[in-house]
């Protein structure tokens, strides 16, 4: 057996067999079990009824307000607005829109109030501005002569259909799905090398710590043990994601039977699975569409270009340190891309997935990773593919260079905190 | 016959900082070979270099005639003076994984490691994990996957450091049996009265340069003042001191004795022995008479001084 098959059994097996692991392995799908059927089982509690006053002199706003399964309209427009003012501050009513008459329906813009303990959500704010400035707006419309009936009756919805250049038609709401699919390949990457670049760099300050360093060094070269160790716990967090995977699944099934998240009546029950069935069957069709081999490719090359790059830092980080503790002036830089590209991700490549950033951005190795993958179910040209490609390599090989001389001088140092600067030196030796 | 390690103008720098300024040693087969030297002088550069952790700047090095490479690693046995094991592995699953390493089979590991289990009558640790082992018998472990390959040159850096005494016997009596099988030991330490009476050969290093090196009983013969220190019962003592002194250069003189007799040390100044102890005889009883040999220790402050 060869000498880095050799380290990657130990470094697998002593991951695998470790007690944190195993308990990682199988109580984080519980917790995360739990904690998806807690906020379904919230989600899923009728939310309180609020109390809505409505004191309206001009008497043309009232009837607008209908009520709904959360607000509850009152009309209070007789009620003296000191006593109103009262009731709100007693809690009898959530709040109380006050509404004058004015002569000019231009006066209202700034005219009307709402009274309330607590500040209304942005939505309750935004839903009653419309309905106000909407009302207005017909009142002003039929002032003016025109027909507000024959208005509605005029308005046309149109639904875009979307076709691409070739001809192939994309139908609405791929667009999320792509981002979804993106987003979930992109957190996943950076998810893991978090965990699992930690997992390396913990692996090498306890060869440190241990003192066994020095005997293995004399056996192997050092940027073998680093490259063994980095693929053992690779193979190990494969595992932990496959067994998350199965258990989450299975977990969630049991949660659904047993628990039965939606308790909605059973006739809209009905309808709305019937619906919901529908929905999916499209978005199914539509995700089948995708092009699934060459996204989970190219989730995979990624995957191993970025993971290798940046754990072969962490493995260089631990290797200067003498403990855990000393980590922390070296993981900011670690961590700073990685958050930079789920940003962008999130953000730019959402709104404009061929943008200038999010372009720039799929070509640095640092973050391309995350970046391209988010893209590329929106269609890259495969240029802007193989050239990301190429650097994130070309990286990956000269950060390992790098990584592991730091790796080698930092296995055999002891008791000094290493600089910056001083690691530049040791490039040197 | 080559010498098993031949080390050829070796210079090693860590930045501006030199650590080996054109050394050169060779190692004889079959012999305990003394790499001394203070603490910071180079010894341990030298040591990785060796089993190549690290690789000089310039100057090459042979062993058995070979010039050395990777495959070598087998024949070389190292154990560090920052050493220790995997604390959550099992003992034997450890010692076959580090034996593995080394290059050598599985299967010729673990019969290599029931023989020394046996040895040490460690056998029943096999399943237990380092971190449920005393430190003594880790100690025992460490010394194991040390020699585990049967490698034909040992090196031991700082070896008696860190271990109780009973170990440290064990294991001085395990080296000195491997000495009598064909293995080359290389000591490395600072603490040069520790190693002495084991050495054959020594060489001594002091701050990145080579000052001596040789067979420890050429050294010394080099070295050796042809003094005596001498105790003898004697009535007249002030009379045979100046009896002494016309003839030799004497001095006085300690040494821990049950008489309270007059203690010197006395310079043959080219005379033979035999004439000294015949100038004693008519004085007294004689009590005491030894060769001061000097020891490395020194042979090192000398040789220092004298640079």
């Amino acid at each position: 057996m060869g000498v880095l098959s050799l380290i990657i059994k130990r470094e697998f097996i002593s991951k695998v067999r470790n007690k944190s692991f195993i308990v990682m392995t199988f109580v984080s799908p519980l917790i995360f079990v739990a904690v998806a059927a807690l906020i379904g089982y919230l989600s899923s509690m009728k939310t309180e009824v609020k109390h809505i006053g409505i004191h309206d002199e001009s008497g043309m706003f009232v009837n607008d307000f209908k009520s709904n399964e959360s607000y509850k309209y009152h009309d209070v427009s007789k009620v003296d607005p000191k006593i109103l003012k009262d009731s709100v501050s007693q809690a009898n009513y959530e709040g109380v829109l006050f509404i004058p008459a004015k002569e000019n329906l231009k006066d209202y813009e700034k005219a009307i109030e709402y009274v309330s303990e607590d500040s209304p959500s942005i939505g309750f704010i935004a839903d009653v501005e419309s309905k106000l400035s909407d009302k207005l707006m017909r009142q002003n419309l039929s002032s003016k002569g025109i027909d507000t009936v024959l208005l509605d009756q005029s308005k046309i919805d149109v639904t875009m259909h979307l076709t691409k250049a070739s001809g192939e038609e994309t139908v609405k709401g791929l667009n999320e799905m792509k981002v979804a699919i993106g987003s979930a390949f992109g957190y996943l990457i950076m998810m893991f090398i978090i965990i699992y670049g930690n997992m390396v760099m913990r692996s090498v300050i306890e060869e440190k710590t241990n003192r066994i360093i020095e005997i293995i060094v004399s056996s192997i070269k050092p940027v073998q043990l680093m490259m063994g160790k980095i693929i053992g716990t690779t193979f190990a967090g494969i595992l932990q994601f496959v067994i998350w995977a199965i258990v989450g699944m299975i977990l969630l099934v049991i949660a659904n039977t047993v628990f039965g998240l939606n308790t909605s009546t059973p006739t809209t029950e009905l309808a709305m699975e019937t619906a919901k069935f529908a929905n999916v069957k499209v978005y199914f069709a539509e995700f089948l569409k995708l092009p699934l081999l060459s996204m989970i490719a190219y989730f995979l090359i990624y995957f191993i270009g970025g993971y290798f790059l940046y754990s072969s830092l962490y493995a260089a980080i631990g290797a200067a340190v003498d403990n855990e503790t000393d980590t922390q002036q070296f993981m900011f830089p670690v961590i700073m891309p990685l958050m930079l590209g789920v940003y962008i991700g999130f953000f730019t490549v959402m709104n404009e997935p061929h943008g200038t950033v999010a372009t720039i951005f799929s070509m640095i190795p640092f973050t391309s990773p995350i970046v391209m993958l988010m893209r590329i179910p929106f269609g890259v040209p495969f240029y802007q593919i193989a050239l990301s490609i190429a650097l994130l390599f070309a990286t990956f090989i000269a950060i390992v260079w790098v990584a592991s001389k730091i790796y080698r001088v930092g296995i055999l140092m002891y008791g000094k905190k290493p600089t910056w600067k001083e690691l530049v030196k040791w490039l040197k030796y | 016959m080559t010498p098993i390690l031949e080390v050829n103008n070796v210079v090693k720098k860590y930045g501006e900082k030199t650590a080996l300024n054109n050394v050169s040693l060779s190692i004889p087969h079959g012999s305990i070979y003394g790499l001394l030297g203070p603490n910071g002088a180079g010894k341990t550069s030298l040591i990785r270099i060796i089993n190549q952790i690290t690789f000089p700047d310039s100057g090459e090095i042979l062993l058995d005639g070979e010039k050395l490479s990777p495959k070598h690693v087998q024949h070389i046995g190292y154990m560090p003076e920052e050493r220790g094991l995997y604390k959550s592995m099992k003992v034997g699953e450890q010692a076959l994984y580090l034996a593995q390493l080394k290059g050598i089979s599985k299967d010729q590991a673990k019969k290599q490691l029931k023989y020394w289990f046996e040895k040490l009558e460690i056998g029943d640790w096999w399943n237990k994990k380092i971190q449920e082992l005393s430190k003594g018998m880790a100690q025992k472990i460490q010394f194991v996957v040390t020699v585990l390959h049967q490698p034909k040159l040992l090196i031991f850096d700082e070896p008696f450091s860190g271990f109780d005494p009973v170990n440290a016997n064990i294991i001085k009596d395990e080296i000195l049996e491997l000495k009598k099988k064909g293995s080359t030991i290389i000591f490395s330490t600072h603490r040069m009265e520790s190693v002495e009476e084991l050495c054959d050969e020594i060489a001594l290093i002091h701050k990145s340069n080579k000052l001596l090196d040789g067979s420890l009983i050429d050294i010394k013969k080099q070295y050796r003042s042809n003094t005596f220190d001498l105790g003898i019962n004697t009535q007249n003592k002030q009379q045979l001191k100046d009896f002494l002194n016309a003839k030799y250069q004497i001095e006085d003189t300690f040494f821990k004795s049950l008489d309270n007799e007059l203690k010197l040390s006395v310079n043959l100044n080219g005379k033979p022995v035999n004439e000294l102890l015949q100038d004693l005889i008519p004085f007294g009883q004689v009590t005491h008479f030894s060769e001061k040999i000097p020891s490395i220790n020194d042979i090192f402050i000398q040789t220092v001084t004298n640079n």
